[in-house]
């Protein structure tokens, strides 16, 4: 039994399991059997001097929520505009379900998009927007009109079917696009920037729901975004890009915990990248020494680290603790003086100066468990940062 | 609050101004239009009687006024045939417009900005030359063995000449020409404003481009076909200077009727009554069409 259908079995009332990293048990990119439903192979894209996708293979499976991560301008739009057949490819070939669709117009793809901007139809009613691609397809009228109540029903907009998109709000507006994009059962779906144009109350629950949606629908869902909340929350795997490439592919814990470089870890989420010289090694711990933090050992299982060499070691804020009196521990520890306290409600981002006035300025969170309004820390406190020797990563550039 | 009152004392202020100017030279000289249609002609100057001697003698003045010129319009097949020839053409002038101008006008919309811009100076290029002279250079164009005939009979396309000046053709050829740049910048407007991810959308939900097009694009730009139309239309219904340029004895628009009866005739209450009902001709269907869209646009 997969998580999904335990999920299933929650039943009503009840907020269902979100996939994501809770879904532990489902992993297809894992299974050597599994056929993904849809295959980018060496596929490239130019426009005039700038290279948009260079090179791209990735492969999404059945059922999967699959988010595209990355700055505006890293390709990752053109990459799906490539899917949805608004683009062709330079090189390379796309595959859906074992069909080479490279080459198809999109009105023949059996792929659905949510835009950006929603581009409903504004000459036509709620009702004709969600039914234009089911008429495209000859459907009988009475089977075009249960579907459309079906899905007004399914975004929860039942009775504002009359009404003309400029009637709507907002988020009213998104779900039409929402309804009208599943409307014909694709194959797969194409999310651009879903929650773009929602606040942000209602961009956290319009996550869930889509979330919910897509599981209880059984679809595969392609999101772009550059917001990594979003991806995070909501998506299987996510893929950050970078300029036409794919850096790297994973579950949103394995991205944010284990980066494969330097880039990923500073654009998913904050980190604190010190630089160190190799100085011993011993089966997983290595010890380093760095001119900002000291001595620093940290676990390291994957890479082949030699003595002598420079390397980058990334900390996240959150897995430094903050003390005035120093630490027991030998190793992992610096002094320094808080030169910055931003209280965020749920944390408080503290910047602490190390090694000096021109020294190197570290992030510390701090989760706010009390509501005491006095803090433990103040401005130019002189303080200890620490932490375990699990916290470190090192960070290929 | 006072200040309040004062804005809004302002607000109306400044809606009469164009309400002001309607009355002013809409209204007052159409009333005198009105009341001059409603006299007989006369050997007078002005030739119309009766003429207003003051309030003393209003009775008298108001008995002398009557339909009759609007009778005769009606009597006389001449004027009747003026004007279903005159709105006949005019529509066949707004069709051919709409033909060549939506074409013309969606592949403006189609280009980068910068030729765009290139694209509608081009259109209003031919204003920058007198209207008359431009229209007289189609003399020059359709008259027999003239350039056009010298390139046809050229080419070795005809043998003889075509004799196309001083007909219909010749007539519908001037006022489309005249006309096309009304009917193309309203529709390149709408169509230029026309948001390109909607055409991706009915792409994306299995339109070919055919059907998006008669789905998403042409009801879209509906405005800009009824403003262009409008703006063909009205002003080709009332043309006298290219039916009488161009035309022939048989091209009798309703403005060269008008043209005639006021300066050849000089019957000042009929020219007047003409007039008055190609403006009730022209101004009805406006009206309803108006009434239409707020009815529509009340029950969406």
């Amino acid at each position: 039994m997969s998580a999904r259908d335990d999920a299933a079995a929650a039943g009503p009332g009840k907020r269902k399991a979100s996939p994501g990293s809770v879904r532990r048990a489902f992993q297809p990119w894992n299974d050597p059997a599994a056929r993904p439903l849809v295959s980018f192979r060496n596929v490239a894209k130019r426009f005039g001097t700038v290279t948009a996708v260079d090179d791209l293979s990735l492969s999404l499976y059945p059922r999967e929520f699959f988010a595209l991560l990355g700055p505006s301008g890293c390709g990752k739009t053109t990459l799906m505009r490539m899917l949805a057949g608004f683009e062709t490819p330079d090189a390379g070939e796309i595959l859906l379900d074992g069909v080479d669709i490279t080459k198809v117009p999109p009105h023949q793809r059996p792929v659905n998009m949510m835009f950006q901007s929603y581009a409903l139809f504004p000459h036509l009613s709620v009702q004709a927007n969600i039914a234009y691609g089911l008429k495209r397809e000859g459907l009988p009228k009475p089977e075009i009109d249960r579907r459309v109540e079906e899905m007004l029903a399914l975004v929860k907009l039942d009775g504002l079917g009359k009404r003309r998109p400029d009637q709507l709000s907002g988020g009213q507006r998104q779900r039409v696009a929402l309804a009208r994009s599943l409307a014909k059962r694709p194959k797969l779906l194409l999310l651009d920037e879903p929650m773009a144009a929602l606040d942000r109350k209602l961009r956290e629950s319009t996550q869930f729901e889509l979330m919910d949606l897509q599981s209880e629908l059984g679809l595969t869902f392609m999101v772009v975004t550059h917001d990594q909340d979003e991806a995070m929350t909501m998506a299987d795997r996510m893929a950050v890009m970078s300029h036409g490439k794919l850096v790297q592919i994973g579950p949103p814990d394995v991205i944010y915990e284990a980066p494969a470089n330097r880039y990923v870890a500073e654009f998913v989420g904050d980190i604190n990248v010190i630089e160190g010289r190799v100085s011993a090694v011993a089966g997983d711990l290595v010890t380093l020494e760095s001119p900002v933090a000291g001595t620093v050992e940290l676990d390291e299982e994957t890479l082949a680290l030699k003595p002598g060499e420079a390397i980058f070691v990334g900390l996240r804020p959150e897995k430094i603790s903050l003390s005035h009196d120093e630490p027991e521990q030998g190793v992992n520890k610096v002094a320094g003086e808080i030169w910055d306290i931003g209280y965020l409600g749920d944390f408080t981002m503290v910047q602490v100066m190390v090694g000096g006035d021109d020294g190197h300025l570290l992030k510390v969170a701090l989760a706010n468990r009390s509501r005491r309004i006095e803090r433990p820390f103040a401005w130019e406190d002189k303080v200890w940062l620490s932490w375990d020797v699990e916290a470190g990563l090192v960070l290929p550039p | 609050m006072s200040a309040r009152n004062a804005a809004a004392r302002l607000g109306r202020l400044v809606v009469a101004v164009p309400y002001l100017w309607l009355l002013l030279f809409f209204l007052v000289p159409f009333g005198m239009v009105l009341r001059i249609a409603l006299s007989d002609s006369a050997t007078a100057l002005p030739p119309y009687a009766p003429h207003f001697d003051g309030f003393s003698q209003l009775g008298e003045f108001l008995s002398g006024l009557d339909f009759e010129n609007f009778r005769l319009l009606g009597d006389d097949e001449l004027y009747w045939q003026s004007y279903l020839y005159s709105l006949r053409l005019a529509a066949l002038t707004t069709l051919i417009a709409l033909a060549i101008g939506y074409p013309l006008a969606y592949a403006m919309a189609s280009v980068s900005r910068r030729a765009q811009g290139l694209l509608v100076v081009l259109v209003i290029l031919p204003f920058w030359t007198s209207f008359l002279i431009r229209v007289y250079a189609w003399i020059g164009i359709l008259r027999p063995d003239g350039l056009l005939d010298a390139a046809l009979m050229g080419l070795g396309l005809t043998s003889e000449p075509l004799r196309l000046l001083n007909t219909e053709a010749a007539v519908l050829i001037g006022m489309v020409y005249s006309y096309l740049p009304f009917m193309v910048l309203p529709l390149f407007a709408t169509l230029q404003k026309l948001d390109r991810s909607l055409l991706e959308a009915a792409a994306d939900l299995g339109a070919t481009p055919l059907k998006a097009f008669l789905t998403v694009t042409l009801p879209l730009s509906l405005p800009g076909i009824l403003a262009g139309s409008a703006l063909v239309f009205i002003p080709a219904v009332g043309e006298f200077v290219i039916p009488d340029l161009l035309g022939g004895p048989d091209t009798v628009m309703i403005g060269k009727v008008l043209w005639n009866e006021f300066f050849s005739n000089r019957d000042w209450p009929l020219a007047s009554a003409v007039a008055i009902v190609l403006l009730i001709v022209l101004v009805l269907p406006l009206v309803l069409l108006q009434r239409a869209r707020l009815a529509r646009g009340e029950a969406a």
